[in-house]
Order: C-alpha cells, then structure tokens, then sequence
C-alpha cells in the first residue's frame, strides 16, 4: 500500500501544514497550505522521489471561499506512484513557484496564469503562453463571458 | 576583440519545419543558437472551456480535434477517465478492440512523424511510402468508425457497435504486410551516413533534464528512461499483451528515431496479438444510465428511444469527485483530469498534453547548436500543434 505511505509520511512530517486528504478511486490527494508550497513540494521530490510533474492546473470554484484550486500531479518513476497536491487559492493571492524543484512547471504556470489569472511569485517569466499579451479576462474562469456583448467584442491585438 | 553581436529572427509562425503553427524566436551569433524561445498559442480554440458546456458524452468529438493525428489515442484517454470516474468495468472484447485501433493509431502518427521527420532533413521519398501505409490504416478505420482523420469510435461505456465483417481481414493484411515495409525504411535511413551526421549528437537531452522538464514518450525513452504508461499503470488490459519498451542512450535525435522505429514494429505485435486472441461477447458496459442503447433496439422499443433521448440530452449524473487518467499516446503520456460537481457535465476538463511538455525542452536541447538542427531537433520530437494549444 504505497499509497497510503505517502499520507502517513506526510501526516509525520507536516501535521499542521497538511490541511486535508483523501482517497478517491485509488487516487491521493491531500491539500496543503499555499504558505508551505515550497518545503513540502521539495520534500516530496527529494524526499519521496516524486519526480516527474506530470500536470499543473487550475480549478475555478466560483462563489466558494477560497475561490481557486491549484492541482499539482506528480508521479515516480522509481516508485511507480501517483500523488494529487492542492493548494487552495483566494482571489488576489499568489502563491509559489515550483520552478525550483521541476523545470517544467514555467510553462504550465504560465498557463494557470494566463487561463485563470493567479499569480505565481518568484517566477521567472509570468507571461501569457496562449493567448496574446493585450488580452483581456482569463477565459478558464467561471465568470468569463462566453457569449453577450463582451464576447462580441473581444480585445484583438494591433497588427 | 571585436564585440559579438546576436540576430534574432523568427521560425515561423508558418514554416515547413515547426509542424503547424509554432513561433520560435531565435537569437544568432552567425549560425549558433544563443537562445531560443517558443511562441505558441496561434491555434487555441478553448477546448477546455468548450467541454464545462457539453455533456460527457458531447465532449468525445472534441477530443479528436486535439491531436489529430492521434484522435483514437485521445477519445481512449477521455472515456477512459470518464468510466474511472463513474466506475464502470468495460467488457473484454471491448477493451481489446480500443487496444488495437489505439496501437494503429499509434503506428499511423509514427508514420505521419517518420515522413515529415525525414522530409526536413532533405530526404523526399520516405514521406510517400508513409502515406501509403497509413492509408491502410485509415481505410480501416473508415470501415469501422466512418471516420479517418476523426473517428470518434469510442464511446463512454464501450464501443458504439461492433466490428463489421472483414474489417478484422483488413487488419490482418496489414500486420503480414507491415514488418517488411518498416524494414524498407530501416534500410534507407539508418545505415545512411547524411541522415546519421543530421541526426547523431544533435539536440541531446540529458536523462535528468528530461524528467525535470516533464518530457514523456518516446522523447523521454531516447535519453534512456524506460517509462511506459502502457506497462507502469497499464489500462485497458495492457498487462494481457506481449511487447517489450525500446530505450534510447544518448538521447539524440537518431535515438528518438531509433525508438520510435522500434515503437512501430512493437505495436504491429500487439495488434497481431489481438486479431488472434480477440473473444466473442459484448461490446458495452452493463450500465444502462450511461450508455448509450443499440440503434436497432431505439428503432424498435420504446425505452430505448426513451433511454436515448434522455442520455443524449441530458447526460447523466456522475460521482462528486476527482480523476486522472493517463494512457500512453503517441507523443507521450496524455492525461485527463476531470473534476465532477455531481453534475452532467464536467465542471473541468483538464488535458496533460504530452507535446506541450515535450516543447518546453526544446531551448534546452537547441540552444549552443546550429540553425540547422533546429530543424532536426523540432521534428525528433514530434510536435502537434493542435494539442499543445489546445
């Protein structure tokens, strides 16, 4: 039960930085402080030797407290583990890059950022990745127009 | 000593060489590469936001549209996350019919890879021979789905009707035919010295960079990480199948070409072990709130046309809850994550798109090389731009 190691250890070594975690359909997920990404992303690589980042994204819980999710799926390749990560997230607030510990974690920062508009601090290039710089809104977000007057006229760039 | 002085030109946005419609800003000092950045986003069309509107059932034509050239790769991966979320076991027969269309597949996005691969590196006849094989593939396809390019076969719970007859003949013609034109290839690119001085030590990715930057599939392989889906977490009764994972050593581009050659002829081994093993049975789920009833039967009875309408729709209900599923495509591990609200649509659809990830390595690989192997580089590690945009 490889699985249910990683809550046990994780329990031991963060027990008031561990917020919740749960088993659904075999898979884990525990949810973590935004303050303390950080340490336990860095635990849980070197530590753990989660060390691919398979997927970072977002989830956008509109009218809930704290309104956004950030979710991190990591696997091992010498253990041959999955693990979920999230991080709660309130409008307004960032929270840390993970491009210390995986160098692939730019670009799909940079995607949350463009599609749902959190920021990331201490990242190195928090650009738009796919849509343009003058664009206008984060499309992901559950509030986003997708049809009215503000999809009528969208924000295009100058040529 | 004079004071060097960088160019900066841009790759794209449309060039033979970046598959699709990819940017790349590159700064020179003559012909050496100082860096290298990638602009991408000229093909989003918001897939993910499309599918929080659509049923589950709604979202599979979708999925097709993302990497169309692997579209039975993607439709497998989303009704496969889809049937994790609500539970549902597929019978046996089904699973093995979605193993083999997926193996073709993979062989047919090989071959799309092989010849265009090849072709920017000057060589013009391959792309021909490759076309012609996956047209096999195709005209397969189009027996069984009525679909080539965008089949849309699978289906939440099963398959949508069975195999029509002679398709399993097309399919054994094809794996007899298959080893000895893969062996053509073989004899005119491998052993060939202008491909092997285009290919050899050009665009190296490290074992360990690879997996920090997230790089899967055969990209991954060739730097020498033996990391398969389709044998670490196997799905879809991956684990019945005989076939073994190629590893590269020096992850160059002639060892991405080399594993994929081999990918090849290991999927015309699974699919050959299916068309001899494949059992008799039912091709859909025993569910009946989720899948969809037999046309004959819609026709006929009158609670299937009532089921029909109320799944096409409605949808149906799914589990309050969470899930990832990763199957090995083409490219590399292709993940789907849904979150559930208890409704009937997904209320996010999340794709871990495999090229994505591959192409945040390539400064890594191009940058302190020629322009020249940018072209190499970019084709090894075979791009889709419609999946990456998404």
């Amino acid at each position: 039960m490889a699985e249910r190691e990683v809550i046990k250890r994780m329990r031991e070594r963060f027990p008031s930085e561990l917020l919740d975690y749960r088993v659904f359909r075999d898979e884990v997920t525990l949810v973590v402080r935004r303050d303390s990404l950080c340490k336990i992303m860095e635990y849980l690589h070197d530590d753990l030797a989660f060390d691919l980042l398979t997927d970072l994204c977002g989830v956008d819980r509109f009218t809930e407290h704290p309104r956004f999710e950030v979710v991190y799926h990591l696997y091992s390749i010498k253990r041959n583990d999955r693990v979920r990560v999230k991080v709660p997230v309130d409008e307004g607030e960032t929270v840390p890059t993970v491009e210390t510990v995986w160098k692939g974690a730019n670009w799909y920062e940079r995607e949350t950022f463009d599609m749902l508009g959190i920021a990331f601090e201490n990242h190195s290039n928090l650009k738009r990745i796919l849509l343009w710089d003058e664009f206008d809104g984060h499309p992901l977000r559950k509030d986003f127009p997708t049809e009215g007057r503000d999809f009528e006229n969208p924000v295009l760039p100058d040529t | 000593m004079a004071e060097q002085k960088t160019m900066t030109i841009n790759m794209g946005p449309q060039h033979p060489a970046t598959h699709g419609v990819l940017r790349i800003v590159l700064e020179l000092d003559g012909e050496i590469i100082r860096k290298a950045t990638p602009v991408l986003g000229h093909l989003h069309r918001g897939i993910e936001k499309l599918a929080e509107a659509k049923t589950y059932h709604q979202c599979i034509p979708l999925t097709d549209r993302m990497d169309y050239v692997n579209a039975m790769g993607h439709n497998l991966g989303y009704v496969l996350a889809v049937e994790k979320l609500l539970g549902v076991e597929i019978p046996v027969r089904a699973q093995y019919v979605r193993v083999m269309l997926a193996e073709l597949q993979r062989i047919a996005s090989h071959l799309i890879w092989l010849g265009t691969h090849v072709l920017d590196l000057g060589a013009t006849t391959p792309i021909m021979y490759c076309f012609r094989e996956r047209e096999a593939i195709l005209r397969i396809f189009e027996e069984v789905a009525g679909g080539r390019i965008t089949p849309t076969y699978f289906r939440i719970g099963g398959l949508p009707r069975d195999l029509p007859d002679g398709a399993v003949d097309l399919v054994r013609d094809f794996v007899k035919d298959f080893p000895r034109r893969i062996d053509d290839y073989e004899a005119l690119l491998t052993q060939n010295v202008i491909f092997q001085r285009r290919t050899k030590g050009v665009g190296v990715l490290s074992a360990e960079d690879a997996i920090n930057f997230s790089v899967t599939g055969p990209t991954l392989r060739g730097s020498g990480v033996s990391y398969d889906v389709r044998k670490a977490t196997p799905y879809s009764r991956y684990e019945d199948f005989d076939f073994e994972v190629p590893v590269g050593e020096k992850g160059d581009v002639f060892d991405r070409y080399l594993v994929r050659m081999e990918e090849m002829r290991q999927s015309r081994r699974i699919v050959e072990q299916v068309v001899e093993n494949l059992p008799e049975g039912p091709i859909k789920a025993d569910a009946p709130q989720v899948v969809l009833p037999d046309k004959e039967d819609v026709e006929t009875r009158i609670d299937a046309l009532i089921r029909h309408f109320k799944i096409g729709f409605e949808g149906f209900q799914t589990p309050v809850g969470e899930v990832f599923q990763s199957v090995e495509a083409s490219k590399g591990e292709l993940g789907y994550y849904i979150v559930s609200d208890g409704g009937n649509k997904p209320f996010r659809l999340r794709v871990r798109a495999p090229s994505f990830a591959n192409l945040s390595a390539l400064p890594k690989m191009i940058e302190g090389q020629m322009i020249a192997d940018v072209i190499a580089t970019i084709g090894s590690i075979d791009i889709v731009l419609g999946e990456i945009d998404r």
